[in-house]
């Protein structure tokens, strides 16, 4: 396993009050997206387990694209990765986005 | 209409229970992770693959756990074991109206041995306990990975089961037999034996599953609040009847070497057409034959 760990600050802080979310599973060439929000923190923080070594470099260019689509502050984003490509983790992270900045309410309909 | 087949473990979940019912019990965000798994360099699931908490199903209260088939094929390791056992011990605290157990696994995970053995062994006696309490504790099969191994077993001392023709259930797996006993005992890439001899509908044929639904989150659904409402209690006479029913369907079926020969001696006059029945068409078959 690898573990990365990338920072980004100036996002918009998210309410604290925000629910966790986690969206995907750790499964072959999937990933797991844990969302949090950080009271009293401004920064987006994101943690990376990964089975793949030596992708350090891709990682930082998927999450600099992530920051610019989605600048979020005051957040964790902790991610489970079983060997997902890099288009598979930017539609995981912005599913979780979605789901943890959807009004709450009626959420399964 | 939403397959349960594809879902995850988090939307079955979603799409069973009462709307903003759930409150999950030691959620992702408590990062309880396997030990084993991190010793071994291996990836973790921040819910070690099985989701637990209470909820409302049909007004009902109850508990519930859901495997993650994805992780690691829905194995049992000694964190989601104990979530598990913890869950069906809330359950009689609580005195909850029935446990739901959405089951996706191939058994024990072998990376955690003993402690994945003993886990297994502790949902067992868990279910029975439970089940002893007086409340009833319902599964649901109908995942890609089906339910294999000790959860087989574990499925088994459940009050009822509820399963898709998709759902598998049996003890040792298609793969675990073929390379045990060689590919003449069993082929397991011969898809059309695996389900004629663990398929849902063969094991509704056989008394093993109770309810047959077709592959909808919503038919599962109603499965589960009516096995809830119906189940029967653990007691001597009970035990007594499930072993009466055995040892007829042994005499009756005992000789049969495929699931084609056992349809055939139950009466259906054309069992190579039963694969393609559909759900109503087979549950009506089996009712009338019950009922002859």
């Amino acid at each position: 396993m690898e573990k990365l760990r990338f920072h980004f600050d100036g996002g918009k802080v998210a309410p604290a009050a925000t629910p966790a979310r986690i969206v995907g599973v750790v499964a072959s060439g999937n990933l797991e997206v844990l969302i949090e929000a950080l009271p009293g923190d401004t920064a987006c923080a994101i943690e990376v387990a990964t089975v793949a070594r030596g992708f350090g470099a891709i990682w930082q260019a998927v999450m600099n694209d992530f920051f610019a689509r989605h600048p979020l502050g005051g957040v964790r984003i902790a991610i489970n990765d079983a060997g997902a490509t890099p288009a598979i983790v930017s539609l995981r992270l912005d599913q979780a986005v979605e789901e943890f900045t959807r009004p709450r309410e009626r959420r399964h309909g | 209409m939403a397959s349960y087949y594809e879902a995850t473990a988090r939307e079955r979940l979603a799409g069973l229970l009462d709307p903003d019912s759930f409150v999950e019990v030691l959620p992702p965000t408590a990062r309880l992770v396997s030990p084993h798994l991190q010793a071994l360099d291996l990836p973790t699931a921040f819910d070690d693959g099985v989701i637990i908490g209470g909820a409302t199903l049909d007004g009902l209260a109850v508990q519930v756990a859901a495997q993650e088939g994805g992780f690691m094929g829905g194995a049992v390791g000694e964190v989601q074991g104990a979530k598990i056992v913890g869950m069906l011990a809330r359950a009689r605290a609580r005195d909850a109206a029935g446990v739901v157990l959405l089951l996706e696994t191939g058994g024990v995970r072998l990376q955690e041995a003993n402690a994945g053995l003993i886990a297994v062994s502790e949902i067992i006696r868990a279910i029975c306990a439970t089940r002893a309490a007086g409340i009833p504790v319902v599964a649901a099969i109908g995942g890609q990975y089906g339910c294999f191994g000790g959860m087989g077993i574990a499925a088994g001392c459940c009050s009822a089961i509820v399963m898709s023709e998709e759902g598998r259930l049996g003890l040792s797996g298609p793969e675990v037999i073929e390379t045990a006993h060689g590919v003449d005992e069993f082929d397991s890439r011969d898809r059309a034996l695996v389900w004629r001899t663990v398929g849902g509908k063969h094991r509704y044929l056989m008394g093993d599953c109770d309810v047959l639904v077709d592959d909808r989150i919503d038919a599962f659904r109603a499965a589960l609040a009516h096995s809830l409402r119906a189940a029967g209690g653990l007691d001597l006479a009970a035990v007594e009847r499930e072993h009466a029913m055995l040892t007829a369907r042994l005499d009756a079926y005992g000789q049969c070497g495929d699931g084609e020969d056992i349809w055939r001696a139950m009466g259906f006059d054309a069992p190579q057409d039963v694969p393609m029945l559909a759900t109503a068409a087979l549950v009506a078959a089996r009712q009338s034959r019950r009922a002859a």
